[in-house]
Parts: structure tokens; sequence; C-alpha cells
């Protein structure tokens, strides 16, 4: 029971209150370049939610059993999560083509570019600092991949809504997506103080 | 000691294993790619222009492949090149018609202007100012946007018009849709006896007079010549050739009063005299060149009315002495010239 607790902060704790985009600003190349459309930003939000959850299960044990083994865990994590983060899209990206082609073609460039985001990398880093056991870590890449989910579609909406309003000349485009962008994290704060048990 | 020995063996093997894995993953996960995609791929010619209504050239040799495109989809590429794609596919391909881009106006009132233009030289900038400078509101601006749009080379300003070069032209569409006054239409372009009406003017007869050289008036005399039920017919007075019926017979060209309808590029002359009207129409214009031959005497003929360039080019020493074009004086004054 004290498990399903904690799986449950963690997870309510990744969506809203640490949210990877919102509070802790990683991701954000994706977050604003795949961001102008809802549709896109639905198929980004899903392929970071698969890469991120299969990333943290990948990484737990290589870092428990590889890193720490040989005391490697303090400084050599960097690099061995980015070698293993690529060499695991481009698998699953092979795989996808073989075995799941709709899934592949659904997903489309959106897997190559995860390679890339530091929200993946971001999250493995922190279910080693923080010690998870593997069903936390887990638990935190998955959900921590809905928020960036959640975050981005939120994102993208309003960025559609965007298109259509009076904005002064030199805002157009991207400073006033960044603005829009600060705007929502400004009101993400607002998770901040929530407790969970 | 132990940790600086460590780290680099450590990232190593797990570089080689994740290496292997991938390696055989590769090998393992391969899809077969279809080779005929591959083959279609290598001799479409690469202009993604997107003709076919394809997302360019992979996106057609994909949709051939699976046997969703016709293999005579590719107007770049033309008949030769659905050919080759047949014999790729292993399907015999039936010779379709060519198509052209044509710009529906011969500029014969691009010197009748309501004002001075002075500005961003762009068709759809120019078109914005009042709809045109051109008392015509179905000219040809000359901006050449249409140039810009095209990726054949195939479509130049002559004298201040848009003109479609028809041997390099593969109608793929691009000039159609960047023309702001929407007058470049892709028609079937037979191989003889092509006949060609370019006006787009659906103002009234006057108008259109008075703002054009050679615009079609909605007279009907083509109808009234034409020995094809409905090859050409006037709707909201503009004629227009339906090149299903068309035979090529020329009748409608020798009966424009505007000399507007040409054939082969050139306006064929009136009927010389009442005489042998009849076999005329029952002759196909297979003679039109013989006649042409014969008619110089009749005062408004002009023999040799040359191709679609030079035309303009005459139509523009015309414009400033009269407007009616098929004023023998004037004729005759070109002529020495």
């Amino acid at each position: 029971m004290e498990s399903i607790t904690s799986l449950l902060s963690i997870a309510l704790g990744a969506v809203l209150i640490n949210n990877f985009v919102l509070s802790q600003f990683l991701g954000i190349c994706p977050f604003m370049g795949v961001s102008k459309k809802v549709e896109t930003a639905l198929g980004m939000g899903m392929a970071v939610i698969f890469v991120m959850g299969v990333a943290s299960a990948v990484n737990w044990p290589i870092n428990e059993f590889i890193l720490k083994r040989f005391g490697l865990d303090g400084f050599l994590q960097t690099v061995t999560f980015i070698l293993v983060i690529a060499s695991l899209v481009q698998f699953v990206e092979m795989f996808l083509q073989k075995a799941m082609p709709s899934l592949y073609e659904a997903l489309g460039v959106y897997l190559p570019l995860i390679t890339t985001n530091c929200a993946v990398l971001g999250v493995v880093l922190q279910n080693a600092q923080k010690g998870y056991t593997f069903p936390e870590a887990l638990t935190y890449g998955i959900t921590g991949g809905v928020g960036f989910l959640i975050a981005i579609v939120l994102f993208a909406s309003v960025r559609e809504r965007m298109e259509f309003a009076k904005c002064p000349k030199s805002f157009e485009g991207f400073p006033i997506a960044l603005v829009a962008a600060s705007l929502i994290s400004l009101a993400f704060m607002g998770f901040s103080g929530l407790k969970v048990w | 000691m132990s940790t600086t020995i460590l780290a680099p063996i450590v990232l190593t093997v797990l570089g080689i294993i994740f290496g292997i894995i991938l390696a055989i993953a590769s090998k393992v996960f391969a899809v077969e790619k279809d080779p005929r995609e591959e083959a279609i791929g290598e001799i479409l010619p690469g202009a993604n222009c997107g003709g076919c209504g394809y997302p360019g050239c992979g996106g057609y040799a994909n949709a051939v492949v699976k046997g969703i495109a016709p293999v005579n989809a590719c107007a770049p590429g033309g008949a030769e090149l659905a050919k080759n794609i047949g014999a790729i596919m292993g399907v015999e391909v039936e010779e379709g018609v060519k198509k052209v881009a044509q710009v529906m106006c011969t500029g014969g009132g691009k010197d009748k202007t309501r004002y001075d233009y002075v500005g961003l030289e762009s068709c759809l900038a120019v078109s914005r100012v009042s709809s045109g400078p051109l008392q015509c509101a179905y000219g040809c601006l000359g901006g050449g946007d249409c140039v810009d749009a095209c990726v054949f080379d195939a479509i130049h300003i002559i004298n201040g018009v848009a003109e479609v070069d028809l041997d390099k032209c593969v109608a793929c569409g691009a000039c159609v849709t960047a023309c702001p006054r929407n007058i470049i239409q892709i028609i079937p372009r037979n191989s003889k006896k092509y006949t060609e009406l370019r006006c787009s003017s659906h103002d009234k007869g006057p108008i259109t007079r008075k703002a054009c050289d050679n615009g079609c008036i909605g007279c009907k005399l083509c109808v009234k010549a034409c020995p094809k039920e409905g090859a050409i017919e006037v709707d909201n007075f503009l004629a227009k050739i339906n090149y299903d019926i068309c035979i090529g017979c020329g009748m409608c060209s020798r009966a424009c009063p505007r000399q507007l309808i040409t054939v082969d590029g050139k306006v064929l002359p009136p009927k010389p005299k009442k005489d042998a009207p009849k076999k005329d129409a029952a002759a196909p214009a297979a003679t039109g060149g013989e006649k042409k031959e014969a008619a110089p005497a009749a005062p408004t003929a002009e023999p040799a009315k040359e191709t679609p360039a030079p035309e303009t080019a005459k139509t523009e020493e015309k414009a400033p002495e009269a407007a009616p074009a098929a004023e023998a004086p004037a004729a005759e004054e070109n002529k020495a010239e």
C-alpha cells in the first residue's frame, strides 16, 4: 500500500507539480517547435510518453547494475545515458517500422526528434539522482511524458487561437509564443503548493 | 586510478554492445522496400512540382507502386517517362494528349491603362491597386508571378505579357495557381491544328472593344462558322473552345472579326469569296496552308501572322494607331514596316 501511494505522489508530481516543461524547463525545443497544431502536438506528446517510459526502464538497470557496481555513477551517467537513449531510439524506430508500421507512420519524424530531447535525458538522470526503485522510475518516466503531453497540447491550443489574435508586429511568431509559454508556466506555478499525503 | 581506466572501458563496452544490437536489429527488422519504387524514384524528374497530385516525386513513386496512381500522371516527364514507368511496372501505356498551360490573354490591351502604376513588380501587388492599371479586368498584368512560379523555365514575360513556351511547358499547373488574375489555364494541345482562343474577358462587347485590340466581344460569329456543334461556345461574352469536340478546322479563326483565334499560332485569313464556302467548310483545315497562299488578295488578310511571340510585338506596334485591329491600312502599314 505504501508503494502505491508513493507511486501516486510521484505521478502527480511529474504531471502537475514538477511538470517537465513548465516547471523544470526541460524539452523546450520540441515544445516550441512542434506546437503549431494540436494534432502534431498530440503525436509528439505520445511519442515522448513512449520514449520516456522505455528510456527509464532501460536506463535503470544500466545505472544500477553497471555504473554503480564499478563506482562510476557519479560522473559517467550523463554520457552513458545519452548513448543509451540514442541507440534505444534507433532500435525502437527500426522495431516499429517492422512490427507496427501504422504506429511508425503516426509517430513519423517525432521519434528521431526525441533523441535530442533533454526531457528524456532529464528523466533518467533524475531517476538516478533520486534513487528511485524500478517501478518508481518507470512511473516517473511515463507520467513525466504525460506531463509533457498535457503541456504541449495546452500550448498548441493556445497558439492556434493566437494565430487569429491581433498582436504587435514585432511580437508576431515566436516572441508572442514565448510570452504565452511563460504565462502557461506561471499558471502551473499554482500547482507547486499541492501536496499529496 | 582504477576509475580512470574503468570509465572508458565500461563506456566502450556499452558502445560496442549497443552497436552490435543495432547492427543485428537492422538486419532482423529490415523492411523490404519495393525495388520498383526506388527505380521509379530515380527516373522521375525530381522537380517535386506536385502536378500529379501527390506530395513530391517520392509520394508519386510510392502511389504508383501501390497501384493508386496512374503511370502517366507525371506531366514534367511526359510520354517518354510514362513509358519508362510503365516498363518498370509492367503496364502498357496509351499515349495521352499533351497538355500545356496557356495564358488566356494576348496582351491586346496592355497599353490601355487607367493609371500609371509605380511600385512592386508583382502581379499580386499590382492587382491589389484597384484591380490593376489595365482597362481590361481580365488582362495579363505582366508582373511575372507565373515566371517565378515556373520551375521549368517555360513561361516568360515577352513585351509585357506572359507567354508560355509550349515546348518546355509540362502543365504542372504552378503558374495557374500563381496567377492572381486566374487567366492561365491548362488546355490540351493537339500536335496539329492547335486552335487557341486567348482571351478571358467576360466584359460586354463595347467595353472589351475599348479596352483591348483583339479581346473577345462575344459576337458569336465563330459559333456560327463552326461546323461542329458545341466545339466553340459563347458564354457570358466570351467564346470558349471545347477541345473534346474541336477538330481544328480553323473556321472560327477565319470568322473572328477580332483576329483572336489562332490555329497553330497563326490567324487564318477570312474566307476569300462567297464561291466555295461549302467546300471550305467541308474540307477540314488540311487545306489551310494552301489557302493562306491563295488569300493575300483579300484586303484584310495578313498572310503570315506568325507565331504568338512576334504577334504581340505586332499588336504593340499597332496599338497606338487604331483600335479596330483588322483595318486594312493599318495592316498594310505594318507590312511595309
